[in-house]
């Protein structure tokens, strides 16, 4: 009796955790599907590829080579920088009082509202170091609002390689530099471009840093450099569903099923670099 | 520099009124203590003390602890303060290597891991890395069970393959002494056996220092062997006196296993 008692609990147990798996996975795939079935039908590579004569009917090439450079240009200046902060607070920081207090600035920093960062791009970057509105300008403000997640996936990544790793890698007369750069980075490398997904889709995403720094309304060209400004998909978005009223339906959810895709694309190229890199270095990740 | 006028000492390892604190503990109280070259010298005790932290006095490890305190001396081959502020402590650990107590091969390849401490110390060439990498898996008679593989990670290896592995990645920076921090505890009684013939073979070549947990191995394979009690240095004798006449009450209770 007491057996299947059990038994059932057991099973009632197992059916309510995966329904309410399968509730959380539910809107994401009705999302995706739907976004799929409206837009799809637009979709071809003239779509893609081509910048447009006007914004209701065309390529959107500029705002998806926008969003591409401007993607990688932040992680060009963000990866690297967060990537010595993390270095410096996991391997030489001394954990005194200035530590917690670096570190509750980064966990402060990394929850301000995207919009705080875009008005501080367009004050530092745009007006104050005279870079105008650009695709530079854009990306440094990026890198600022990305930072400090970064940081924090980062240092989380280099702490949880192990101290016993560490001290065989000196005890072999390695530097702490060496032991830094040749042991502990590599060994955090899944933890490392786990960070880089994240900052990755939120990057791509983000619309308000954007706004006053880079973003153009409307351009029939790709932007010639890097002071140029640019469409971007997201802000390209804001615009065709809310500013312009000519732009048909299937079009914003083509631009909209694009960006989706693209930061899908992006995360897929990540995950599998996370998991080749994880191979490389054994069992350890 | 010279060595001073009087004979030199025939000890490899020198340690002159060494005191140890970690914060305010006292963890190693004058300890006074002559290691043998081509011998193996254990180091015995009772948890907490103090054995580990000589060992890894003896090639600065414990630099890594920031609130270490130490004074005395340990003089190397008569000449070194192992102790000097100004010593170049990567050149002293490539010297005097150390075993750790779990085995912690790097997420490298085989060949890597070995090929790591000699490419640090040396530029060498890719056909004398090569050899200096199948020399050292010889040495701890791995190389037959992964010469095909040394491409394949070094964490895919077993317990005892790997501590072997790690035994290799120290022998090939060429130290003189090896430090073994209970190199056996993590490994099943047949790895334990191979480890234990590879140090007494070792001891050819290389001074070897071992901590150990396990006073039949200490018996087994030691030369001398020191017994420690609460970070005093209780007594140091030859293995066989050690464990058949030993001097101090303290150290038979120990041995007898009536504390421990």
């Amino acid at each position: 009796m007491m057996t299947r008692t059990r038994k059932f609990s057991d099973i009632a147990g197992y059916a309510m955790i995966y329904s309410l798996t399968a509730l959380a996975f539910i809107p994401l795939v009705a999302f995706i599907v739907y976004l799929i079935a409206k837009g799809i039908g637009r979709i071809n590579f003239e779509f893609l590829f081509t910048a447009s004569a006007s914004m209701e009917s065309g390529g959107i090439l500029a705002p998806l080579f926008g969003t591409i450079v401007l993607t990688l240009a932040s992680l060009l200046f963000a990866v690297p920088i967060s990537l010595l902060a993390a270095v410096y607070l996991s391997e030489y920081a001394r954990k005194d009082r200035w530590f917690n207090i670096i570190e509750l600035t980064i966990v402060n920093l990394a929850g301000v509202p995207s919009v705080v960062y875009g008005l501080f791009g367009l004050g530092l970057f745009v007006i104050f170091l005279g870079l105008g509105k650009s695709i530079i300008a854009g990306a440094l403000t990026m890198a600022c609002m990305s930072m400090p997640l970064l940081i924090t996936v980062f240092y989380q990544a280099l702490k949880a390689v192990p101290g016993t790793l560490r001290e065989a890698s000196l005890a072999v007369g390695a530097s702490k530099l060496s032991t830094t750069f040749r042991i502990v980075i590599p060994t955090a490398l899944p933890g490392i471009f786990t960070g880089v997904i994240l900052a990755t889709a939120r990057i791509a995403g983000e619309t308000a840093p954007v706004l006053f720094t880079v973003a153009a309304y409307y351009m029939p060209n790709l932007p010639q450099s890097f002071s140029d400004q640019s469409m971007l998909l997201s802000y390209h978005l804001y615009v065709i569903s809310t500013q312009n009223t000519g732009v048909a339906e299937e079009q914003k959810y083509a631009v909209t099923l694009v960006l989706v895709v693209l930061v899908l694309v992006v995360n897929l190229i990540a995950i599998w670099a996370r998991a080749r890199a994880r191979k490389k270095i054994g069992n350890l990740g | 520099m010279e060595a001073k006028s009087e004979s030199p000492s025939t000890a490899i390892l020198k340690l002159e009124n060494l005191n140890l604190h970690y914060a305010d503990k006292h963890v190693l109280k004058n300890i006074n203590m002559d290691i043998q070259p081509h011998s193996i010298t254990a180091l015995i005790g009772p948890s907490g003390c103090g054995k580990s932290s000589l060992l890894r006095c003896l090639n600065r490890m414990n630099d890594l602890i920031e609130t270490t305190a130490i004074e005395g001396k340990i003089m190397y081959a008569d000449k070194i303060d192992i102790n000097s502020r100004k010593l170049d402590v990567t050149q002293l650990r490539r010297k005097i290597g150390m075993v750790f107590q779990k085995p912690n091969p790097f997420p490298k390849t085989i060949y890597e891991n070995i090929a790591y401490g000699v490419r640090i110390a040396s530029r060498v060439s890719k056909s004398e890395l090569d050899d200096r990498v199948e020399e050292a898996l010889k040495k701890v008679g791995l190389w037959k069970e992964v010469a095909d593989r040394l491409k394949d990670s070094g964490m895919a290896l077993s317990g005892g393959q790997a501590q072997r592995l790690c035994i290799a990645r120290t022998i090939a920076t060429k130290p003189d002494i090896i430090l073994m921090d209970e190199p056996t505890s993590a490994l099943d009684p047949i790895s334990t056996q191979t480890i234990e013939e590879l140090t007494l073979e070792l001891k050819e070549n290389y001074t070897v220092v071992i901590v150990t947990h396990n006073m039949q191995q200490a018996a087994r394979i030691s030369d001398n062997t020191a017994f420690f009690y609460l970070g005093e240095l209780i007594e140091y004798s030859p293995t066989k006196v050690m464990f058949t006449r030993p001097t101090q009450k303290r150290t038979e209770d120990y041995i007898t296993g009536r504390f421990g």
